[in-house]
Order: C-alpha cells, then structure tokens, then sequence
C-alpha cells in the first residue's frame, strides 16, 4: 500500500476536440482535505467526475486506494459524491435518501435505521426525517446531500462546490461544519470550488487549476505567499504586479530596477542580469507614508504617489494608489488601535503620499504577460 | 361590489357556455334518455324505469363489457411495454433528432384512423401482404388465419394508440434529471434497482397518463373491432353504435353509454388521485 488514496498519473481528457484535462498528475493522503480550485471550466469538476466514474479518462492512470479504477463502475467504488446540484432524490424522504445507499448494500431493519439516525444527527437533521426534499431549505438540502453521502463510509468524499448555492452567512457556517466533519470522519475529502477564500480556510492543501492543468500544488500558505506563476498569484488572492529588470544579481539577492527606483530582494530563482521580472505584492504588505512623515533621505527610496480611491470596509481601509510612473496599486490598511499615528487612516482622495512595501514579502517571478 | 373585469367575464362566460352547450347538455340528454323506455316512432317514450340499467348486467352484455374491458387493457399493457423503451431511448437520442423523431411518431395522425385500419385490413387478410410475405420466405406452407381475430384487434388498437403512450412518457422521461441516476449509481445502486427505485416512480404520472389516454378510447374504439374483428368481436363502443343505428333502443344504448362515462370518469378520478400523492414529494 502507498502512502496515497487517490493518485492521478498523466490524466487527460478531451470532449469531442475540446481537451479539459492535459497530463493531470495528483497524489492525495488518506484522510487530507484536498481542493481542486480554478476558474469555471479549468477541469476541476471533471476531476471529480472520473474519479466517481462517471466518465472514462482518455489517457493515464486512476488509482484510489492502490487499484487501477479504469474498468470499475461508479457503483462499485469507494467514493461517494455530494452534487452541486445536491440530485436528492425527489421522490423519497429524508431518511430514505439518506438510507438509499445502505440499503443497497443489503442493510436492513435496525442496523439500517440506527446507521441513517446517526448520520442525520450529525448533520442536525434527525427532525426532518419525514420531510421530503422540496420541504426543506438550500441549506437542510445540503445536508442531506452530505448524509446521503457519508453514511456509506466512503473512503473519500469528492464535494462539487457544495456550498455555491448557499448565502454568504450560511456558506461560512457549513465551511466551519464541513472542516469539523471531515476531522470527525478522518475521510479524505476533495473539494471543488471556485471560491479562493472557502480553499484557502478549509484546506490542508490546493490544487490551482487552469486550463486543464495544476498550476500550482501546495498548502494554502505556499499559494497565497509563494505563488509559483502569475496566474496562480492573480487569482488566489488580489495583488500588485511591478514591473522590474535585475541590474545585479548575486543570488539569492537581486538589485531590481523597479520603476525609477533599485532595491535589493531576495528570490529563490536564479535570474541574470538585465533579466525582466514581476515583482508581486499584496494589498496588505503595501506601506504608506504621508507628506510629514519620515526624513528626505527615507523618502528617496519611496515611490511618490496620490491617493485615487479611498473604500472603507469597517477592519479595513482599502486605497487605490497612482504612482506617479503610471502604476495603480491597491492597498489595504488595518486600523492599529495601539498606535495612535496609524489609527488616522482618513486619507483623502488627491493627498500625496509615499509608498513601499515590506520588503522580502514580495515574490519575485520571471516575466510573463 | 369589486370592479368589473371584462376580459375575466368573458373568458369565464365563454368557457361555461362552450361547456354547458358541448359537454353538460348532451350528457344530462343521455342520462335523462336512459332513465326513459324504449318508444315507437319518438325513439324514447316519457316513462320513467331503471330497466335499461338492469339490462346491462344481463350476463350477455355483461361479457360484452368484460371483453372491451380485456382488449383495452391488454393493448394497452403492450402500449406501456412497447413506448416505453421507445421513449426512453428516444429521450437518450442527440438533441436536435429528438423532434424529428418525435414528428414520426406523430405522422400517423395524420392519416384518419379509420383509413389506418383499412390499411391494416389489406396487411392482414388471407391474401394480404403479411401472409404473402411469410408464404414467400418459406415459412408458412399456407396463409394464417390472421384478420378476424382478437389478436388482429388488439394489432389494430395498439397502432392506433401507441402515439397517446408513447407521448405523455416521452415527457416525462424527458425531464427525469440525469443527475438522480448518477446519483444512484455513485451510492451504489445497479441499474435494476435504479429503474425500480429512481425511475419508475418519477415516471409513475406520465405511465398512468398514456395508460389512461390509450384505455379509455380503447374501450370505444368500435370500428377497429368492426373492420379487423368481424361479426365476432363485439364491445362496448360496437353495442352502443348499434342500438343506436342498427337496434333504435337508444334508452339502452344511452345507459351503456352512461356505464362506460361513468367508469372513464372513476378512471380519471384514480389518476387525479395519484398524481396528487405524486406530487406531494416534488421539488417546487
């Protein structure tokens, strides 16, 4: 036995001339909570979808568990799958939803009903047991889905952006419970979604698709703070994008001529000189000095800006910043309530200002369009 | 007093007279005539009986009832085992051949059924065509006795009616979500107990419809047992038109008439009935 309950080697997948999956590999750990996160039509779902053997995979290998799942069934593998569109089954009641599955498998009488009472007890529905589906709410459905779905034992549970049809309280709730579940479970879960808040705060790792490719494979710490490429770092997460050359390079630290200023950073890449690169900032590591504030000389190595958009957002107040070499940079200030010069946050739209950003939080990329 | 709305009376009044004038009168007419004797030159005489009533349980008419009653439902068992295969796979076809598949079945309409049931009579007889081409493929030494049998009766209604089955199942095997059979598959569930499961009851209101739009003509459709059943078959809808035309007893052809109104009438009443229990369980 290996150490991976699902391993995808070199997986394609084309419909009709159109492919969705290009040489897909991925390995996942037994009870790990994995996402599969991209843009709609990245091949995220379609992921899912050959591992619950809807559909054959073109080329490559599926294995979960260590067994080769090419002439396997879905109705004879271990995984089961909680539906975006939930597909309860109209027709029947919660708890013959919820005991469908056992059921086939031949369970009967009180071990079924105890089997399913326990698993609508955990999910908060043993109330609604009579009820059928179209007597519920979204967020009752949902669970349902996901009863129906963990009552069979799976080994893993592959989830089909369960949470797109819930509102945004309701969403952040069923996250908390989901990562609770999945902890109570041990079962390995795969999570599709679209959402790079609900990937980054529910995941050990992600997956960033694109275009039928893993982009970026890591935890969620790695993605939003080392983004291997520009697609990967512009979609999880907002970000700045400078444009810089290498004047010299003595690797890991580079001079970059960024705009008309040079600063010294480090990277793990190996550039040379006159090399062009994204130097990558986020919002919340961009800093922001104000007309009075710091000597000549700290101000020389700032970028002189003015204030172009002011957005208060309660914890936060998000500026947008025109350098004067044309860039605009959004920022994202935290009120401080220990330092009284940051409190004031009240910056006007039209105030010059001096920015930077903490340096060494950058992440410096080789040059891409 | 609340406003008057024009168009909402006239719409109500049209739809009530239409009804009173197409469906009520005639059929109060039929029932008032029932209850009357046979007469002379007036077809009916003013005298009130029950008579025409009890004559219907006369066990000769009674096995005439019964008869209508077993080829009705028996064509209409085939119907429900031949459309509905058809319908699904015609469900399962590429979407855009779907309407012109769906126009095929409808063709037929086209043609009056009554020159559909000529037609049948010229495969079917002695020296028809089926016979014709069996002789000629060596598998029969000489013609089969095929027109003027109940099995040449139930042939002809089940043409007839397989585009009232296959129809209202089309429409429901059409909206069956796909998505609950994958579902059913991924909790495990063969495709046996899928169909017993998952399938047949989401499709349970379109099976009862298309049996009920091919059982109740099939119980009146008299000229199909006419021209493919001869002299020997005789059913409801055959006894009706002949006390009618042949016999002049119209109380009694009216109190058939009545019998088999009243059952269609149960009929539909048990469908309203399932169909409500049906869906009760649906998704808004």
């Amino acid at each position: 036995m290996s150490e991976w309950v699902i391993e995808l080697r070199n997986v394609s997948k084309a419909y009709a001339a159109h492919a969705v999956l290009r040489n897909v590999t991925l390995q996942v750990r037994a009870g790990e909570f994995l996402t599969l996160l991209g843009p709609s039509g990245c091949g995220k779902t379609t992921i899912l979808r050959l591992l619950a053997g809807f559909e054959p995979a073109d080329g490559g290998e599926i294995l979960i568990g260590g067994q080769d799942m090419r002439t396997l069934p879905p109705e004879q593998r271990h995984v089961n799958t909680v539906f975006q569109s939930y597909a309860l089954f109209p027709h029947l009641t919660v708890f013959e939803n919820v005991a469908f599955g056992p059921r086939v498998k031949g369970v009967k009488g009180a071990a079924l009903r105890e089997q399913v009472m326990d698993t609508l007890r955990m999910v908060k529905l043993e109330d609604f047991v009579g009820r059928r589906p179209g007597q519920l709410s979204g967020g009752q459905q949902q669970r349902v889905a996901i009863a129906r779905a963990v009552v069979n034992q799976p080994r893993v549970l592959l989830l089909d952006e369960p949470l797109s049809a819930l509102d945004y309280k309701l969403r952040k709730a069923m996250q908390l419970e989901l990562k609770q579940l999945q902890r109570r479970l041990g079962i390995t879960f795969i999570f599709v979604t679209h959402d790079q808040e609900e990937a980054l705060s529910m995941s050990d790792r992600v997956a960033v698709m694109n275009a039928g490719r893993i982009e970026q494979f890591g935890t969620p710490r790695q993605i939003y703070e080392a983004p291997e490429n520009l697609f990967v770092a512009r979609f999880v997460g907002e970000i700045n994008n400078l444009l810089g050359r290498i004047v010299t390079a003595a690797p890991p630290r580079y001079d970059i001529r960024v705009h008309d200023r040079v600063i010294n950073l480090k990277s793990p890449y190996v550039f040379g000189v006159g090399d062009r690169v994204n130097v990558l900032v986020r919002p919340e590591d961009v800093r922001i000095w104000r007309e009075h504030e710091g000597s000549a000389e700290e101000r020389a190595a700032l970028f002189p800006a003015v204030v172009e958009a002011v957005v208060y957002k309660g914890s936060t107040v998000d500026l947008a910043i025109r350098l004067d070499s044309g860039d605009v940079l959004s920022t994202t200030q935290f009120f401080n309530e220990d330092d009284q010069a940051l409190m004031n946050l009240d910056f006007r739209e039209g105030e010059r200002v001096f920015v930077d950003w903490v340096h060494d939080w950058e992440t410096i990329l080789p040059h891409e369009e | 007093m609340r406003r008057k709305e024009p168009f909402k009376l006239t719409a109500v009044g049209v739809i009530g007279f239409w009804l009173t004038a197409f469906a009520l009168l005639p059929n109060l007419l039929l029932v008032v005539a029932s209850l009357l004797e046979r007469g002379g030159d007036e077809f009916v005489a003013l005298i009130l009986t029950l008579d025409n009533y009890r004559r219907l349980f006369d066990p000769l008419y009674l096995g005439v009832l019964l008869d209508s009653l077993w080829l009705a439902a028996a064509t209409t068992l085939l119907c429900l085992l031949l459309g509905y295969p058809f319908a699904y796979l015609l469900t399962r076809m590429p979407a855009r051949w779907r309407p012109l598949l769906l126009l095929l079945v409808i063709v037929p309409f086209w043609t009056s059924s009554l020159v559909r049931t000529y037609a049948m009579v010229i495969l079917l007889q002695t020296n028809g065509w089926l016979n014709q081409l069996l002789l000629d493929l060596g598998w029969i030494a000489e013609p089969l006795e095929l027109l003027y049998t109940e099995s040449a009766v139930i042939a002809g209604m089940l043409y007839a009616l397989l585009p009232f089955m296959i129809l209202p199942l089309y429409a429901v095997l059409e909206k069956l979500d796909r998505r609950l059979i994958e579902a059913a598959r991924d909790l495990g569930a063969g495709w046996i107990t899928i169909f017993r499961r998952i399938i047949l009851p989401l499709t349970l209101p379109g099976i009862v419809a298309g049996c009920l739009l091919t059982f109740l003509p099939g119980l009146g459709m008299f000229y199909v047992a006419d021209l493919l059943g001869g002299a020997r078959a005789m059913l409801v809808g055959n006894l009706i038109r002949d006390q009618f035309l042949s016999a002049r007893d119209w109380p009694f052809g009216a109190a058939a008439s009545v019998l088999l109104t009243v059952l269609m009438g149960f009929l539909l009443w048990a469908y309203y009935l399932s169909a409500r229990r049906a869906n009760r369980g649906a998704l808004p």
